[in-house]
């Protein structure tokens, strides 16, 4: 008898502390998987949303550089993970492009994590060395055009967003010319600046110094609207090429099965996080607009995910283009 | 005019207390670390990265400056002690110093290799404060084709690094090209010889292979020879370098130091082949060449200050252009991004306070790194009176953790722990490793020049003939050759002329 109670007495306590636990979470530390090198854009925006939301969680949250495979070594890493909110994965737009480019990918996007909300999107912007000919956008086409067999394409990479923005580039031309391939956008831009290449289209964290400088020729940035911190550069819609729109957006996703309750506080540290002023002064310096908090939601996230996975996987399958 | 007032702008910055301070910290973690077998600057800054989120800009740039140079000091420390490089650089250093420790010479390779250091550090420096903008329009006249030009330059060096059987060298040669061709294919996302493991997707670490095949299989030798673990400590000579020491390494400095400073402007593997070309080049030029390997001081005068001035000259395309020249550069690059300040050419105008406190610093990290190690010496030296049976798992454990550090996978452990094997094979056939991972390094990087040269040329191969700079290298290249080939020539004839 005496045991039955203790037995019952125990399993509350038990309960109880389990209860206690998940009301307080986070009790720990938060670790923030990121697919790529400490330093680099994706670790450095996931270091200052990690800074961000630690006030509101009242949690350190550290960052764990997975670095390999085009980010799918993180992700397999992070899929597999504790679903217990401790665990956490920031990934850009190559999250709805490993589908198309890893044919042996070993998770899904879209079916093994919960995704937390859109941090913030990074234009993009099309540049040419100093010295090329076209004066302009429409000068640019024509050139390209005249000239395919002649002009080389840089890109930082495959799946890099400078290798996605010049598939698309070539199937808004409709046309095909060289793609120089690098190993990350500092050789790339290094090659542009010596004019061994002769354009790229690259983010603006990696641009907006040189096009100030004068070292490089701008003809266009690639979202709807033209950027803050490059005023007077137009859009290619506005130049002729419509429904031209790439932006390196990042998201926040937590391991599959994760508890509701535990991604909605994510959500919240999140959204108030991306109101943070230095945070905000911060992703302005990098050419990077900070997610609206309708778009720090998983309902948002989930939709984009969605949506990129649609728009990339055939323009990358009608490339021909596998990364495995 | 203008020089001097932007130095007096730097050294104003960096004489602040709180700078000297944060430098005197830099240099001091990064020997630590330099000397710590395995553990490497990149994963160091990386870990310390979210410190510098509080700091004022120059002071965190200051800081992880030092941490990199001061590695490059302190690398070589363990590189002479105990024959494990900590990095690329360093590998050239094991050569000779490691030989020189062994002979109970450690004292004097390591003041060798403080000296080399400071001097090399203390020209490279001048040079970044007073040609900087100019080297970085130079290195960006390297294209692709010029880059293969200099890899197979670099490559036919790598035979004269070894010194036994000119087919054991060729052989370990293939065989790093071989190694080297395993992961990911640039051009075409194929993956070569992974067998479907993801954690060779991207290759295999260098620092994996440059451990185990030095640092582990050196290890597996000394265990299985009781001669060989030195239990009688070798008769500690001196410290200090003796008069004939100093005749000696001062030439091989200056050779060093100008190869080092030249090779380390050129993002990618500048400071790498900077030591490796300087011993190469050393070996051929120098009058006791042929001792080398067996403990000579030009080898390790002449790397150690190639791969101090590389990593002094490798700032410029980042303090210039915004370019990471290498993994440190790149977190660097992160570093000022997290601070606020966008890396480019810009830098140098918007934040001259930033850019000449930097190099202020660097020779003031020089100085104190001199004055930090030399009476260190004597600490060091005891480190080889340590029983072997301590000794051998403690540098163990820092292999595992070093190499942990790298990518946070146990995977590499392994993959050490297979090259500890490989090397100690390699040793009992008398082949080489150095030639291998020289190989290893520039191999990958030679066929992905190779092809983008092609894709440039639009498969036209003259490219590599009609553009200068890459004529004068592979010029250079046949020299080596029919310099290396020479001696041989004259030798078989009078062998010839002998026999008749």
């Amino acid at each position: 008898m005496m045991n039955k109670v203790v037995r019952v007495l125990l399993c509350f306590a038990f309960f109880g502390v389990s209860l206690a636990n998940a009301e307080q979470y986070p009790s720990k530390v938060i670790t923030i998987i990121v697919p790529y090198s400490a330093g680099g854009p994706t670790d450095t925006v996931a270091r200052l949303v990690g800074k961000a939301m630690s006030g509101p969680l009242k949690t350190q949250m550290i960052i764990e550089n997975v670095e390999g495979a085009g980010g799918t070594i993180a992700g397999t890493k992070a899929a597999g993970s504790a679903p217990d909110g401790y665990t956490l994965f920031l990934h850009h737009i190559g999250m709805s492009t490993a589908p198309a480019l890893y044919r042996k990918l070993p998770f899904d996007p879209q079916k093994d994590f919960e995704p937390i909300g859109l941090i913030g999107d990074v234009p993009m912007t099309l540049v040419a060395r100093k010295d090329f000919p076209a004066k302009d956008m429409k000068e640019l086409i024509a050139y390209v055009k005249a000239n395919k067999d002649k002009v080389n394409l840089a890109n930082a990479g495959l799946g890099a967003a400078s290798h996605l923005c010049g598939m698309l580039f070539m199937s808004a031309l409709q046309t095909e010319f060289t793609t120089i391939p690098y190993k990350g956008t500092g050789p790339a831009m290094n090659d542009l600046l010596g004019g061994q290449v002769d354009f790229m289209c690259d983010q603006t964290t990696n641009t907006t110094s040189h096009i100030k400088a004068g070292k490089v020729k701008v003809y266009g940035v690639t979202t709807r609207k033209r950027v803050a911190s490059l005023p007077d550069v137009p859009t290619l819609q506005e130049s002729g090429l419509p429904g031209f729109e790439v932006a390196v957006w990042n998201g926040l996703y937590a391991p599959k099965n994760t508890p509701k309750a535990v991604i909605d506080t994510l959500a919240k540290a999140l959204q108030q996080a991306l109101t943070d002023p230095s945070l905000i002064q911060r992703f302005a310096e990098l050419g990077t607009d900070v997610a609206t908090k309708d778009r720090a939601t998983p309902e948002a996230l989930r939709a984009q995910l969605k949506s990129e996975t649609e728009k990339w996987g055939p323009i990358i399958k009608k490339a021909g283009v596998y990364a495995d | 005019m203008d020089l001097l007032s932007n130095l007096g702008l730097g050294l104003a910055t960096a004489v602040t207390p709180e700078n000297l301070l944060y430098c005197l910290a830099g240099v001091f973690l990064g020997t630590l670390i330099g000397v710590l077998p395995g553990l490497g600057p990149t994963a160091t800054i990386a870990m310390l990265l979210p410190v510098t989120f509080t700091l004022p800009p120059v002071s965190a740039l200051i800081m992880l400056a030092g941490i990199y140079y001061g590695s490059q000091y302190g690398g070589s420390t363990t590189s002479i002690l105990v024959n494990v490089p900590g990095e690329a650089a360093s590998v050239v250093t094991t050569l000779d110093g490691y030989q020189m420790a062994r002979q109970g010479r450690a004292g004097v390779a390591l003041a060798t290799s403080a000296i080399s250091s400071f001097f090399a550090g203390t020209v490279a420096t001048c040079l970044l404060a007073l040609f900087a903008p100019p080297l970085a329009e130079l290195a960006l006249k390297f294209g692709p084709s010029e880059y293969f030009s200099l890899m197979v330059l670099g490559l036919l060096a790598s035979v004269v690094l070894a010194q036994g059987s000119l087919l054991h060298a060729v052989g370990m040669v293939v065989l790093g090209l071989l190694l080297g061709l395993i992961g990911t294919d640039v051009n075409s996302g194929v993956r070569r010889f992974t067998f479907d493991v993801p954690q060779l997707a991207d290759g295999i670490g260098f620092v994996v292979v440059a451990m185990g095949m030095f640092g582990l299989a050196e290890i597996i030798r000394n265990l299985g020879c009781e001669d060989c673990r030195s239990v009688e400590v070798p008769k500690i000579t001196s410290l200090m370098p003796t008069r004939e020491d100093w005749k000696r390494m001062v030439p091989s400095i200056l050779r060093g130091t100008t190869i080092g400073s030249l090779l380390g402007i050129l993002p990618g593997s500048g400071s790498i082949l900077g030591a490796f070309a300087a011993y190469s080049i050393e070996k051929k030029i120098s009058k006791h060449g042929a001792g080398f390997g067996k403990g000579m001081i030009e080898g390790v005068a002449a790397p150690e200050s190639a791969n101090n001035a590389g990593a002094q000259t490798s700032f410029i395309p980042m303090l210039t252009l915004g370019i990471p020249s290498n993994p440190v550069m790149a977190l660097m690059v992160g570093a000022m991004i997290i601070q606020g300040i966008s890396p480019g050419p810009s830098v140098m105008t918007d934040q001259p306070a930033l850019f000449w406190g930097i190099i202020a610093s660097m020779w003031i990290g020089n100085l104190f790194l001199i004055i930090l190690n030399l009476p260190m010496i004597g600490m060091w030296v005891r480190i080889a009176t340590v029983p072997y049976h301590h000794l051998f798992p403690t540098i163990l454990v820092f292999c595992g953790i070093g190499v942990f550090s790298l990518k946070n996978t146990e995977f590499d452990i392994f993959f050490m722990a297979i090259f500890g094997l490989l090397g100690y094979l390699f040793t009992k056939l008398d082949c080489e490793p150095a030639p291998m991972l020289l190989a290893f390094i520039l191999g990958p990087l030679m066929e992905e020049y190779l092809r983008r040269a092609m894709l440039l040329s639009r498969g036209d191969w003259t490219v590599f003939f009609t553009r200068p700079i890459s004529a004068t290298l592979l010029s250079l290249g046949l020299l080596a050759i029919i310099a290396a080939s020479l001696p041989a020539l004259v030798r078989k004839r009078d062998e010839a002329f002998r026999k008749d």
